[in-house]
């Protein structure tokens, strides 16, 4: 299974990512810079790392979002390729459209990184491994992770079971304590907490683990 | 030679062919804005009274030739300079 890990200028969990889909998707993983715009065709997994793309400037992910790999991006996630963005990964994928809503500035203001304890719906080909309802424990680290979108988008997100993941907290303001949501067609998740941060005894636990073995499911 | 002529006659001449856009980027209403919050209990901490709220966005000016349409602009700003989910945008010329 060949796999693809995005690199922009100012990404910083890239290298944590490529390990992730090594070592727990057994993955062969390449890091594809963002300025390049073609993707290798055979690519069957795409993932956007978490970092400070070009700085956070003008809104974070928005220039990331515009880069010239992000049209090879497009076409891919709506050819069905699993793609899932992390973070600033998260903030990319809203940017540039392919999934709903926007990540503003926590509400508190403040940066946050520490562990937090997330319900998983299961109902997603990135979670099917975790039971339903189960409480997990993954590390969040943004300023900016307060999820928005309008009435309508929330709830068609609700009625179509495509909240991936809720904070048990209200962590950062986000509307119904989205943590994490999948598009529409539901090979798409974006997320603010880290799972790749999650998967060694080291790192303090592994609860992240299970959304890397769901996609080998996914994808054997 | 002549070119730093033009050069220099382009300089003092500068509004004949180029025109300053501002682009006002603001949360549209309805959207939370944390950051005015904190200036607006910044400000009370000053001391300052009176303040009923506060909303912070951001000022983009463009340098353009003079005959970008106004269509071109309004395009920029949906395509990259404002995040229409969450922000609107003015446009003024000057």
């Amino acid at each position: 299974m060949k796999a693809a890990v995005i690199q922009f200028p100012g990404s910083n969990c890239d290298r944590d990512m490529k390990v992730a889909l090594e070592h727990i998707m057994g993955a062969d993983t390449i890091v594809h810079w963002h300025g390049d715009a073609d993707l290798p065709e055979d690519i069957e997994f795409i993932a956007i790392p978490g970092g400070f793309s070009y700085g956070d400037y003008l809104r974070s992910g928005a220039m990331a979002a515009r880069s010239p790999v992000m049209k090879a991006i497009i076409k891919a996630a709506n050819r069905g390729v699993p793609t899932l963005g992390v973070c600033n990964g998260f903030q990319i994928l809203t940017e540039s459209g392919l999934l709903p809503g926007a990540l503003m500035r926590n509400a508190s203001q403040n940066f946050i990184c520490r562990d937090v304890q997330l319900r998983v719906n299961n109902d997603t080909m990135f979670t099917k491994c975790y039971a339903d309802g189960e409480t997990i424990s993954i590390p969040v680290a943004h300023h900016d992770g307060n999820y928005f979108a309008d009435e309508a988008t929330i709830k068609t997100l609700e009625d179509n079971n495509r909240i991936a993941f809720r904070y048990f907290e209200d962590v950062n303001g986000s509307q119904d304590d989205i943590a994490g949501i999948t598009n529409e067609n539901g090979n798409i998740l974006g997320m603010m907490p880290h799972p790749e941060r999650a998967i060694d005894v080291k790192h303090g636990g592994i609860d992240g683990q299970k959304l890397f073995h769901a996609l080998i499911k996914k994808l054997a | 030679m002549g070119a730093v002529i033009f050069a220099k006659h382009k300089q003092v001449c500068g509004a004949i062919d180029s025109m300053k856009i501002k682009v006002f980027v603001t949360l549209k209403n309805g959207v939370l804005d944390p950051q005015g919050k904190a200036i607006h209990h910044a400000l009370e901490g000053l001391g300052f009274r009176g303040i009923n709220d506060v909303r912070a966005g951001r000022l983009i000016e463009l340098d353009t030739d003079e005959n970008i349409s106004d269509e071109n602009v309004q395009d920029m700003c949906r395509k990259l300079l404002a995040n229409t989910v969450i922000e609107d945008f003015e446009i003024e010329r000057n």
